[in-house]
């Protein structure tokens, strides 16, 4: 990427002297400009108009007045939807996956994607092999759920980690990025006296740390975004998370915006008692809004990686 | 000599020893790989058993190949299974007639020389990409539903005078999915060929322009041949993965209106088996799928090596 920048700016520098610029090069440079700035537009106004919305007033929200600024700005919604004991547990239990669950597949990664590149182990094309293959075949939705049922994985917090670990496309992604680098590294340390393990934890574990962030961003997402094993497994709300809460909420939200609608006298739905001024627009686009933060965070670090990320999965393919 | 021998045996013996030992450590891995991703695989007999759910499969009839005549055979779920599957092709269709754009997104967004703007465009629309597909329900919920912005705001200029069911209704739904589809992906689609891009040799560039070509020559005659090789491999992963359409997107935009129209191949066998309880139907139908998509990757891999040279596997 950087490479890419470079050249970029020595062909944008070197020629502006003398190039002159024909009619049909304006016309062709607003409408392209024109075009990607519309996209852009299109891309970000919709997470803008959430944010805005969950600032301002709930009442004028709910009305749907507040499309391009805040107004009567106040920050009540977002003490008040952690006051929402779902909301909480979801929170953690999201948290807890994403963490959990991102060292367990870094980890798992890091480690069979190097020992795969040790030509001493026992038959070892023939696991790899084994391990790959699994990208290429996928049993299916009840047979997957029957034997997680079968371990007690449904209505279990395990069924969010283990079912993961084992991720064969990072496996070759940290396979390909260590034979990329200097065996002697390895052989160095083996004449030192070092086993296996010493080898991996004090010589290729540092080396492979641009790698294993690329896979930590991508699992991290992954996990904090992941909905449907919350869909099929789980059916205990404290085990929800924070995806499957919010599709909940979008819902009820909506049935309950017709019930009110059709039984004017209607207000048993715990969500209408949370806090007098909350509305089930405000929750929703609260909820949502806390759950786009954690991504806007990892952002700006990840965008150095997922170039990287993707083109050494494309080499491989 | 003899004691030469034996401290060989020895050292052999180390060797296998410590050759089982590096296997013995993965062992845990492959053993939870075992577990979730070919332990499954036995659970396709169940669709060849009536399987009543707090039964163990040993209690329940064998039945043989019921459920797949069923499926061809009983003529409601033909037509049922026919529209699943209409679904399918036009939403994978759909997908691969729109496969160009993040190419073109990637060429256009090169002729950009201006680094920031370009950079933050690249930014910005990859955002979406890294949001769920509920996230993205949320976002059309509140822009699109009839209290949403595009409905309100419509409505106080005066546009329109009733609220346009865009979620809840069947018009355009192959449309919209595929726009949401599109809304998601486009940005991050076209990063793999921005990378590719980078890799064009600059020379070429620069002959060109000497013989002449300007702009849509140099796009037409460098950027796009040099662009297509990573085109054709993500096309034919695409064809492999025609089956596949995905659980969420589809699941989270579904309602009873738009049933007719959205419902694709995964998400009729999440709703056969967890939402009627059809464990044997559905899987029968996993089983299928699984099959017909393995032999999709195998000749799609096939086409890949004999027109490139290349397997994309």
């Amino acid at each position: 990427m950087a490479s890419f920048v470079k050249k970029k700016c020595a062909d944008v520098a070197s020629p502006k002297a003398k190039k002159r610029y024909t009619a049909g090069d304006v016309t062709f440079n607003i409408i392209n400009y024109t075009v990607f700035i519309i996209i852009t537009i299109l891309c970000v106004y919709p997470f803008y108009y959430l944010f805005i919305n969950t600032i301002s007033s709930n009442q004028l929200s709910a009305n749907g007045s507040i499309n391009w600024f805040p107004q009567q700005i106040q920050w009540s919604n977002y003490t008040a939807v952690f006051q929402l004991s779902g909301l909480r547990d979801s929170f953690i239990i999201s948290i807890l996956r994403t963490v959990i669950g991102t060292v367990c597949t870094v980890f798992a990664s890091a480690f069979l994607g190097f020992m795969f590149t040790q030509e001493k182990m026992w038959k070892r094309k023939f696991w790899y092999r084994f391990v790959i293959i699994t990208m290429y075949f996928n049993a299916g939705l009840i047979p997957c759920f029957i034997i997680n049922y079968n371990l007690g994985l449904t209505n279990n917090f395990w069924v969010y980690i283990l079912p993961a670990v084992v991720q064969p496309f990072n496996i070759i992604l940290v396979k390909t990025y260590i034979e990329s680098t200097p065996k002697s590294l390895q052989e160095a340390a083996a004449i030192d006296g070092a086993g296996v393990l010493k080898i991996f934890a004090k010589v290729v574990l540092p080396i492979s740390t641009p790698i294993l962030a690329t896979i930590a961003i991508f699992s991290a997402v992954g996990q904090w975004n992941s909905f449907q094993d919350t869909l099929i497994y789980v059916t205990d709300p404290h085990l929800y998370s924070l995806q499957y809460l919010l599709y909940n909420y979008i819902n009820q939200a909506n049935s309950l915006a017709m019930l009110i609608k059709s039984n004017p006298g209607l207000s048993g739905n715990s969500i209408a008692n949370l806090a007098s001024q909350q509305t089930p627009t405000s929750i929703r686009m609260t909820v949502s809004v806390i759950v786009i933060i954690p991504i806007l965070l990892v952002y700006p670090f990840f965008q150095r990686y997922f170039v990287k990320g993707i083109m050494i999965g494309a080499v491989k393919g | 000599m003899q004691h030469h021998s034996a401290s060989k045996g020895k050292a052999v013996k180390k060797n296998k020893w410590i050759s089982y030992k590096m296997f013995l450590l993965i062992l845990p891995f492959l053993i939870l790989l075992f577990i979730f991703s070919y332990l499954p695989l036995y659970g396709w007999t169940y669709a060849f058993f009536d399987y009543t759910p707090p039964l163990k499969l040993s209690q329940c009839p064998y039945v043989g190949w019921k459920w797949f005549k069923f499926l061809f055979l009983n003529k409601t779920q033909v037509m049922e299974f026919l529209k699943v599957m209409r679904n399918t092709f036009a939403m994978s269709g759909l997908g691969i007639l729109t496969s160009p754009l993040p190419m073109l997104f990637a060429i256009f967004l090169n002729e950009i020389h201006c680094r920031w703007l370009k950079k933050s465009v690249q930014t910005l629309t990859t955002l979406p990409n890294f949001i769920s597909w509920v996230l993205v329900y949320s976002v059309a919920f509140s822009l699109f539903s009839s209290s949403g912005m595009v409905n309100t705001v419509g409505q106080s200029m005066g546009l329109i005078s009733q609220p346009i069911h865009f979620l809840d209704s069947d018009n355009h739904t192959w449309l919209s999915m595929l726009l949401w589809g599109l809304w998601k992906g486009l940005g991050w689609g076209a990063i793999m060929y921005l990378a590719s891009l980078a890799g064009i040799d600059q020379e070429l560039y620069e002959a060109a322009k000497v013989d002449g070509a300007g702009r849509f020559g140099l796009i037409w005659h460098i950027t796009i041949p040099g662009l297509l090789p990573t085109y054709f491999v993500l096309l034919m992963l695409s064809v492999a993965g025609f089956l596949s359409n995905g659980l969420d997107q589809y699941y989270v935009f579904h309602n009873s209106f738009n049933m007719e129209h959205i419902q694709v191949l995964d998400l009729y066998v999440y709703n056969l088996g967890l939402g009627n309880g059809n464990y044997a139907l559905s899987t029968a139908l996993s089983m299928m799928k699984s099959v017909v998509s393995v032999v999709l990757l195998v000749t799609v891999n096939a086409i890949s090596k004999i027109t490139r040279g290349e397997s994309i596997v």
